[in-house]
C-alpha cells in the first residue's frame, strides 16, 4: 500500500512521542541510582550523571535486608511457579480436549476470579492461615501464590494443548501407543514450551505481586522484595531517593530478563485464551 | 501465533475411544472417569483457597469479626451493609475508584490503540517501540510506583525540571496536591497498563485478513474509512473484552497507588481497596472490611453481566 511522506512523517512522530512516552521515567530511574548525594540534592537534576556512583547500591544493602528479601521472594516465586504448572497442565489438558461442563465452569471461574476485589479473599485466608500457623510464613505466601497462579496458567496452557492437533494423538494411538504413553511420548514434548513459559510467566507475577506479601508477611526477614522496597519511603513519605531507586532497579531485573525472553510466547498464551473466551 | 487461535477441528465422534488399550465399544462417557483425577490436584486447591476463602468472606460480612479480639464473633445480619449504606468516606472512596478506573482505562485503551496501528505498519524503530512496551508490563507495580515518585519529586524530579526549562514553572508537589494528586496517580496508571492493552490489540490487527484493506484501499477508501469499515469491527471483540478487563482491573488496583500516595493527600487518591486494606488491617475491623469487599464485588458483577449482555447481543464474538 502506498503512504504518502506527510502520513509517513506523522507516523514516526508519534512513534517517536511513544518512545519517550515509555521511555523517560525508567531512564530516569536507571539515572537516579547512579547519582551522588550532591546530584540528588541538586535544584536542577540532569539526565546523566556528572559523576556515576554505586554508593546508592551500597546504601541500598546495608539500609535494608536485601539479598534476604530477594532470596524469600525467590522462594514464593519459584513455589509457586512450579506447583502452579504441575498441577494446573493436567487440569488445562482436560478443559482443551473435551467440550464438557467442567471445561465450561473453568472459563467461567477464570473470568470470574479476575474480578475479584482481593480484599474479599485475603480477610479470610488471613484466618484460615493464622489456624494453620502459616501467617508470616514463605510457604504460607507460596500457597497463595499458586492458588492466584492458577486461573491464568489454566488459561494459558489451554491454549497451549489446543494448537498440538489431536490427530497427532490419534495417530499415536493408532500406532498402538496406549494413553499414558501418547501422552508422554507425543503431547509432553509439543507442551514444553508453553509449560515453560507459563511457569516463568507464573514466576514474573509472583515475584512482581505485592498485596498478598503486604498483608500475611509482617516480620522483615520473611517478606519478599516488594514489600521490603516500601521500607525505604518513610512513614512520613520522605524516602533517600538514591538508594530506593537503586534497589527498585535491582528489583527489576530479573522480571526484564524473564519477560524479555518469554514476551512472545505469553502473548500468544494469552489472546489464545482471549479470543477463545 | 495465528495458529494458536485457529479453533481445532472437531474430530468426528467415537474417534478418541480409539485411543483407549480397552474396549473399543464402551461408551465414550466411560473415558471421561479418568479425566477426574487429571482435574483433582487441581480443583482441590480452587475450592479450598479460592471458593471457600470467597463464601468465607461473604459471610464474614454478616458478622462484627475483629482481629485480635477476645469475645466470640457475633452475627449481625445486614448491620455491615447499614453503616456501609451511610459511610460517606467509603462512598467517596468509591467515587474515586470510578474515576481512577475510567480515567485510566479510557486513555490506556485509545494510547494502546494508538501504538498497536503504529506497531503494525512497517516503521524502522518498531523493534524498539516493542521492547520499551514491555518494561512496564515486566516492573512489580511497587517499582513502577517508586519510580514514578522520583520523576515526579518536587525538587530532584525529572518533570519539575523539564516544566522549568519550557517555562511553565515547576516546583510543585504533584502527589500531595489535592488537586493534582489524582491526575498524577492517574498518568501512572496509563503508563503502566499500556503494554497488555497494547498487545492485545496489535494480536487482533494481525488477526484481520491484509486483503480487505488492500480491497478497501483500491475502492478509493482513505485511512480513516478503511478503519470504521474494516479494522474497527475485526478489532472489536478484542477491544471490547481487555476494555471491561481493564475496567474491572483497575477498580481494584492497590499496590501502585499505595507506594505513590497510600491514598493521600485528604483521601484524594484512597482507593476502594486501599479503604478496605486500611479497615482490615490497620483499623482490625475484618466485618465491616469483608462487606466493603462484597459490595465490590456486587457491582463488579453487574458490570460484568451487563456487558457480557452486550457482548452476546454483539454477536459473533468467536
Amino acid at each position: 500500500m502506498r503512504i504518502s511522506r506527510a502520513a509517513r512523517v506523522g507516523q514516526y512522530t508519534a512513534l517517536l512521542a511513544y518512545l519517550v512516552f515509555l521511555a523517560f521515567p525508567f531512564l530516569w530511574l536507571v539515572s537516579t541510582a547512579f547519582k551522588p548525594p550532591r546530584e540528588l540534592g541538586s535544584l536542577h537534576p540532569t539526565w546523566i550523571p556528572k559523576d556515576p556512583t554505586l554508593g546508592n547500591f551500597r546504601q541500598a544493602f546495608d539500609e535494608q535486608p536485601l539479598l534476604h528479601a530477594a532470596f524469600n521472594s525467590l522462594i514464593a516465586a519459584l513455589g509457586a511457579a512450579v506447583v502452579a504448572v504441575l498441577i494446573a497442565t493436567p487440569m488445562a489438558y482436560v478443559v482443551a480436549r473435551r467440550r464438557t461442563r467442567l471445561a465450561k465452569a473453568v472459563t467461567g471461574w477464570v473470568v470470574v476470579s479476575q474480578a475479584f476485589p482481593f480484599v474479599l479473599l485475603i480477610i479470610p485466608l488471613f484466618l484460615v492461615l493464622k489456624n494453620l500457623r502459616l501467617i508470616n510464613s514463605v510457604p504460607g505466601l507460596v500457597l497463595v501464590y499458586v492458588v492466584w497462579a492458577l486461573p491464568f496458567a489454566l488459561w494459558m496452557l489451554a491454549g497451549y494443548v489446543r494448537a498440538v492437533p489431536p490427530e497427532l494423538e490419534e495417530a499415536a494411538a493408532v500406532d498402538g501407543a496406549g494413553r499414558v504413553r501418547t501422552l508422554v511420548s507425543v503431547t509432553a514434548p509439543l507442551l514444553a514450551p508453553g509449560i515453560v513459559a507459563t511457569g516463568l510467566f507464573a514466576f514474573i507475577t509472583a515475584w512482581n505481586e505485592f498485596f498478598f506479601a503486604l498483608v500475611l508477611l509482617k516480620t522483615p526477614e520473611k517478606q519478599t522484595l516488594p514489600v521490603v522496597l516500601t521500607h525505604f519511603i518513610g512513614a512520613e513519605g520522605v524516602a533517600d531517593l538514591g538508594p530506593l531507586a537503586a534497589a527498585a532497579f535491582l528489583a527489576t531485573l530479573p522480571s526484564l530478563v524473564v519477560f524479555a525472553i518469554i514476551q512472545r510466547r505469553i502473548t500468544g498464551g494469552m489472546l489464545t485464551g482471549a479470543v477463545k473466551s | 501465533m495465528t495458529t494458536v487461535t485457529e479453533a481445532p477441528p472437531p474430530s468426528p465422534p467415537g474417534r478418541r475411544a480409539g485411543r483407549r488399550r480397552s474396549g473399543e465399544d464402551r461408551p465414550r462417557r466411560a473415558v471421561d472417569h479418568g479425566a477426574w483425577f487429571l482435574v483433582l490436584p487441581a480443583l482441590i486447591p480452587i475450592l479450598v483457597l479460592s471458593a471457600g476463602p470467597l463464601l468465607y468472606g461473604i459471610l464474614l460480612a454478616f458478622t462484627d469479626a475483629q482481629s485480635g479480639r477476645t469475645e466470640p464473633t457475633q452475627w449481625i445480619g445486614a448491620l455491615n451493609f447499614r453503616d456501609l449504606l451511610h459511610d460517606t468516606l467509603f462512598w467517596e472512596s468509591f467515587r474515586i475508584g470510578l474515576v481512577w478506573a475510567v480515567g485510566v482505562t479510557v486513555p490506556q485503551f485509545l494510547l494502546a490503540l494508538g501504538l498497536a496501528l503504529l506497531l503494525n505498519q512497517d516503521l524502522r524503530l518498531r523493534w524498539l517501540a516493542r521492547a520499551l512496551a514491555i518494561i512496564p508490563w515486566a516492573m512489580p507495580e511497587v517499582v513502577v510506583g517508586i519510580m514514578w515518585r522520583l520523576v515526579y519529586s518536587p525538587d530532584a524530579g525529572i518533570l519539575n525540571e523539564t516544566l522549568r526549562d519550557l517555562g511553565m514553572g515547576g516546583g510543585r508537589d504533584w502527589l500531595s496536591g489535592l488537586a493534582t494528586a489524582l491526575p498524577a496517580v492517574i498518568l501512572v496508571g496509563v503508563w503502566a497498563g499500556m503494554p497488555q492493552t497494547t498487545v492485545a490489540l496489535l494480536a487482533g490487527l494481525q488477526n484481520t485478513p491484509r486483503e480487505l484493506h488492500e480491497a478497501a484501499a483500491v475502492d478509493g477508501a482513505g485511512a480513516w474509512r478503511r478503519f470504521r469499515t474494516v479494522t474497527w469491527p475485526a478489532l472489536r471483540p478484542i477491544a471490547l473484552a481487555i476494555t471491561a478487563l481493564n475496567l474491572i482491573w483497575n477498580f481494584n488496583s492497590f499496590a501502585l497507588v499505595y507506594v505513590l500516595t497510600s491514598g493521600g493527600p485528604g483521601g484524594r487518591t484512597r482507593l476502594p481497596m486501599l479503604f478496605a486494606y486500611e479497615e482490615a488491617f490497620r483499623y482490625g475491623q475484618f466485618g465491616y472490611a469483608a462487606a466493603m469487599g462484597c459490595v465490590m464485588v456486587a457491582v463488579i458483577s453487574i458490570a460484568l453481566a451487563v456487558f457480557l449482555a452486550g457482548r452476546l447481543r454483539g454477536g459473533d464474538d468467536t
